[in-house]
Formats: structure tokens, C-alpha cells, sequence
């Protein structure tokens, strides 16, 4: 497209058949401690 | 829904529900702005009227600019529609796995912080240690409540945890004797002040320790002005060199060195500019929680200079990189390729439900930030979760349960925001923490833009 660059990314729609395997770190665990962010956590599914 | 935002030379267009990302020149962008509200004929007529002596912009391009549009609405990259709230509520409510605890071993602190969360690690009640028994006790609680869940995670906190460090080494060696036979893998973090840090210690955690949070504020004055000893000495002279040291053999294992803002530092990016000439490149910065009369709190004059600051951080972080010394941080660090699933999007931190802290007693609270407010104890690791009632007021909080949350495009990126600053700010855990909703979204806004730079590098 000449006018719009789409970037790659994860079709968070897709993960509504395959995600919810809740192996992933629980998101104030990491570093803040006193908010709450879940886009900057890592997905941990071995079957993505 | 579809955010559009300018940052850093980029023009930027989120579609939330499907998490694409676009970027697009100033014709697209004003396209897409008008695309749902507008007429084809008036898109093209309002096009040409703002653009139409570019060479490259004439009715046939404005038209095939809107079928692009079309053809990624088709596709589901844009415009696309968010269909996830049941997901939100059944996930939570059949899902009754704990995976995570805060473990306060250590009601005491050898630093006496007055902006402390945590009142200098008491908590509002006695100092207290947690003893082998308890500990042990809470490793077993998380291996019976985790269900099929392999990776559990437990923090060691406090107050300040070093001064229960031989129960720490013991609560370690016993997860590591039983973990594999239960099918389980712990993730240790140790969250510390860096005050009594030996090498022993450091050895300990380096090898045990999948992380490591290491609390710094940034420049020495900054940092010696609230982390401060009994006698009022700044920690500052004391911990760099513990924690440079740390780091130094931690052999790329995960670490953060993390700070709090206040009012008091708001060119808040100078501490971590000063954190990342220090040596350290993995950093943390978060605003101050605390009352809002407090003479440190943030102020809404401070908004708009945070925002520029975290503006300036993420420009200066595509600088470093370039220069070949890059740092991250914390909240920038998104990962688009492969960041989290809807489920973990929409159902919240899980304070209260996955993850609790333990008292030195082995009482149970939804978070760390709630312990020792009496409504909220949960039960505790001998006689389990009593409070169903609160535990279920935590269930119910996802990405959608809040109204103020509807209609906001950050929605599924912070899936409804921490629940102990909503109760500070509202008296609720249902409220909406707004100054904090407007700091997370520029954040976003920033880790967003960083990602698209990163990709054209």
C-alpha cells in the first residue's frame, strides 16, 4: 500500500482459539510493583 | 476501535481488537480519521482541499487510499471489532489456579523511605520475620492451588528482605528439592533496597534468582533525599557499588534496577539517564503512590511535563541504541511479534485471584499494596481463602469492568489498571486511578512509537 505501512504484529484475535494458558508472569511481578501494564509481558504458550 | 496518534515524525494508527499497528503519511492519516464518519465524495472532496496541490495527491490516489482502508477493515486490521468481554468474565471465573505470591518475609527495613507504601516495611503493624515453617508452608499452598500451571513465581519482599535472608536460602533449597517432582519450575525474584547485600548474597542470587529488582531512584540527591537509614544517611554511596556488582556477575540473567518519581524529581528521565550511565541497562521508573496531599504527590501541573518526559526517554533510548548502548525500560518494553494473548489482555493483573501476598504469618492479601488494610484479608496458607467475597469483587475486575475503561483505546493494554490504585484514588477497586490511566496510555503511546523506529533500524 503506498500511503499506509502496516507493521507486523500478533493477531490478537487468532489468541481466543489458542491462548489462555496462563504460563505467563503475572504482571506486576516483574519490575513495577505498583501499577499495571499487561502489553509488555512476555507470551509463554509452547503451543502458540 | 482505532487510535491515531503523531510522535517522533511517525503517524500512528492502533486497531486495538486485532492489536495492528500501521503507520501512514499525513493524507491516510486524515482519511482514516474521516473514514467512518464521512462520505467517500466528502473524503475526497476534503482531501483535495487540503492536499490537492501535492503532486502526488489527486482523486484517483485518495480513492485507492480508501480502498486500502476498505481491504484492511476486510481483513480485520482495522476498524475491527472488540468481541472479547465474555471471554474476560468466564476465563476468570473458571479458572480458580493461584501461580503467584508475594512473600513478605521481612516486616522491617533497614532504610526508612518516608514515601514508603509500605510505612518502612512494617505495614502499618509490627515488624515481623516469616519464619522457615511459614514459608514453607506458602510454597506448598501456591504448588496445591496451581493446578496444571508449571511456571509459579514468588517474590522475596519485605521491608526489606535481606534481613530474613537465611529463611530465603531455605525457602529456595526446598522448592528446588520438590519442584521437579510436582512438575512445577519457580521463579524467584528478590526485590531489594541493596543496603547488606554480600557476596554471598549476590552468588545466591545470581544463580537463583530468575530476577532480580534493585531499588534505586536515580541521581545521588534524588535517591538520598527519600532512601534514606535511621540515622537519616542517604543509601546512595552504599548500594550503587552492591548492585553494580550484582549485576556485573549476574551473566545476562533478567534484573531491574527500578526507582519511584515524585513531584520532586518530574525531569524524572535524568535519574534514569543517570541509572543507564551508571552501566545498568535494564531499568524500571514508576510515579509515586501515595495520598494526594502529600507534599511529594504528583500534581496535575506535573501531567504535561510527564508526558514530555516520556517523550524525551524514548527518543533518547533510539539515540543510545544507535550509539551502541541501549537501555530498556520497563514499560516500553513491548514485544508486537509476540506480546500476550487476548485472555492475558482482558483479565487483569490477577491480584487477588492468581497472585497474593503472604504476611509474615501466612495471612493472605489480593496484593502487597494491600496488606494490612483488615477488609482485605483474603484467608490465609493454613485454612486457605475465607473472604470469598472480596476474592470474587477481584474476579470481576477485568478490561471491561469498568465504564470509564469503555470507549478508551488503551483498554486491552492495561486491561483495567492496577486495583490498589484504583482503591487509593476512589475507595474502590471498581474506581478508575485517571492520572494514572493518562501516564499509561503516553507510555504506550511512546513503546509503541519505539517499536515502529526499531523496525525501520
Amino acid at each position: 500500500m503506498k500511503r499506509i505501512n502496516t507493521v507486523e504484529t500478533k493477531d490478537i484475535a487468532k489468541t481466543a482459539n489458542n491462548g489462555g494458558c496462563g504460563e505467563c508472569q503475572t504482571s506486576c511481578q516483574s519490575a513495577c510493583k505498583t501499577s499495571c501494564g499487561v502489553a509488555n509481558q512476555q507470551c509463554e504458550n509452547q503451543n502458540k | 476501535m482505532v487510535h491515531q496518534y503523531k510522535l517522533n515524525g511517525y503517524n500512528i494508527v492502533l486497531d486495538t481488537a486485532s492489536g495492528s499497528v500501521h503507520t501512514v503519511d499525513e493524507v491516510a492519516y486524515d482519511i482514516i480519521a474521516m473514514y467512518k464518519s464521512h462520505s467517500q465524495e466528502d473524503i475526497v472532496a476534503e482531501i483535495m482541499k487540503k492536499y490537492g496541490h501535492l503532486d502526488d495527491v489527486n482523486e484517483g490516489e485518495i480513492v485507492e487510499c480508501i480502498e486500502d482502508i476498505r481491504s484492511l477493515e476486510a481483513a480485520g486490521k482495522l476498524f475491527s471489532t472488540d468481541m472479547y468481554e465474555s471471554l474476560a468474565t468466564n476465563y476468570k471465573n473458571n479458572s480458580k489456579v493461584v501461580k503467584a505470591l508475594c512473600l513478605h518475609v521481612a516486616h522491617t527495613c533497614n532504610l526508612n523511605c518516608s514515601y514508603c507504601f509500605a510505612s518502612q516495611g512494617k505495614y502499618q503493624g509490627d515488624r515481623a520475620l516469616m519464619s522457615f515453617e511459614v514459608g514453607k508452608r506458602a510454597l506448598d499452598f501456591l504448588m496445591e492451588n496451581s493446578g496444571t500451571r508449571r511456571n509459579l513465581e514468588v517474590d522475596f519482599f519485605g521491608g526489606e528482605p535481606s534481613l530474613n535472608f537465611d529463611v530465603v536460602k531455605r525457602l529456595v533449597e526446598y522448592a528446588r528439592e520438590v519442584e521437579g517432582a510436582r512438575g512445577k519450575n519457580f521463579r524467584f525474584t528478590y526485590t531489594t533496597n541493596g543496603m547488606i547485600l554480600t557476596d554471598e548474597m549476590i552468588e545466591f542470587l545470581n544463580k537463583e534468582c530468575h530476577n532480580v529488582v534493585l531499588s534505586l531512584d536515580g541521581r545521588k540527591e534524588v535517591n538520598d533525599h527519600f532512601r534514606v537509614d535511621y540515622t537519616g544517611k542517604g543509601s546512595y554511596d552504599t548500594i550503587v557499588p552492591n548492585f553494580k556488582k550484582l549485576v556485573d556477575s549476574r551473566g545476562g540473567k533478567g534484573y531491574y534496577v527500578r526507582g519511584t518519581y515524585t513531584h520532586n524529581n518530574v525531569d524524572f528521565t535524568n535519574d534514569i539517564f543517570h541509572m543507564a550511565d551508571l552501566g545498568f541497562t535494564e531499568l524500571s521508573m514508576e510515579p509515586v503512590v501515595c495520598p494526594p496531599g502529600d507534599p511529594y504527590a504528583l500534581t496535575e501541573e506535573d501531567l504535561p511535563k510527564l508526558f514530555e518526559q516520556y517523550e524525551i526517554l524514548a527518543k533518547e533510548m533510539i539515540k543510545r541504541k544507535r550509539e551502541g548502548r541501549p537501555f530498556t525500560f520497563y514499560h516500553y518494553m513491548l514485544d508486537l511479534k509476540h506480546g500476550p494473548c487476548i485472555y492475558k489482555r482482558i483479565t487483569g493483573c490477577g491480584s487477588g485471584t492468581e497472585y497474593m501476598a503472604v504476611t509474615p504469618w501466612g495471612d493472605l492479601y489480593p496484593c502487597h499494596q494491600f496488606v494490612g488494610d483488615d477488609k482485605y484479608l483474603l484467608g490465609n496458607i493454613f485454612d486457605g481463602i475465607k473472604n470469598t467475597e472480596v476474592q470474587d469483587e477481584f474476579r470481576s475486575c477485568n478490561a471491561y469492568a469498568r465504564e470509564e475503561c469503555k470507549g478508551c483505546w488503551a483498554q486491552l493494554y492495561c486491561s483495567g489498571g492496577c486495583a490498589a490504585n484504583s482503591y487509593h484514588a476512589t475507595g474502590s477497586i471498581g474506581g478508575v486511578y485517571k492520572y494514572g490511566c493518562e501516564l499509561f496510555k503516553k507510555r504506550m503511546e511512546c513503546a509503541v512509537m519505539l517499536q515502529i523506529a526499531d523496525n525501520e533500524e
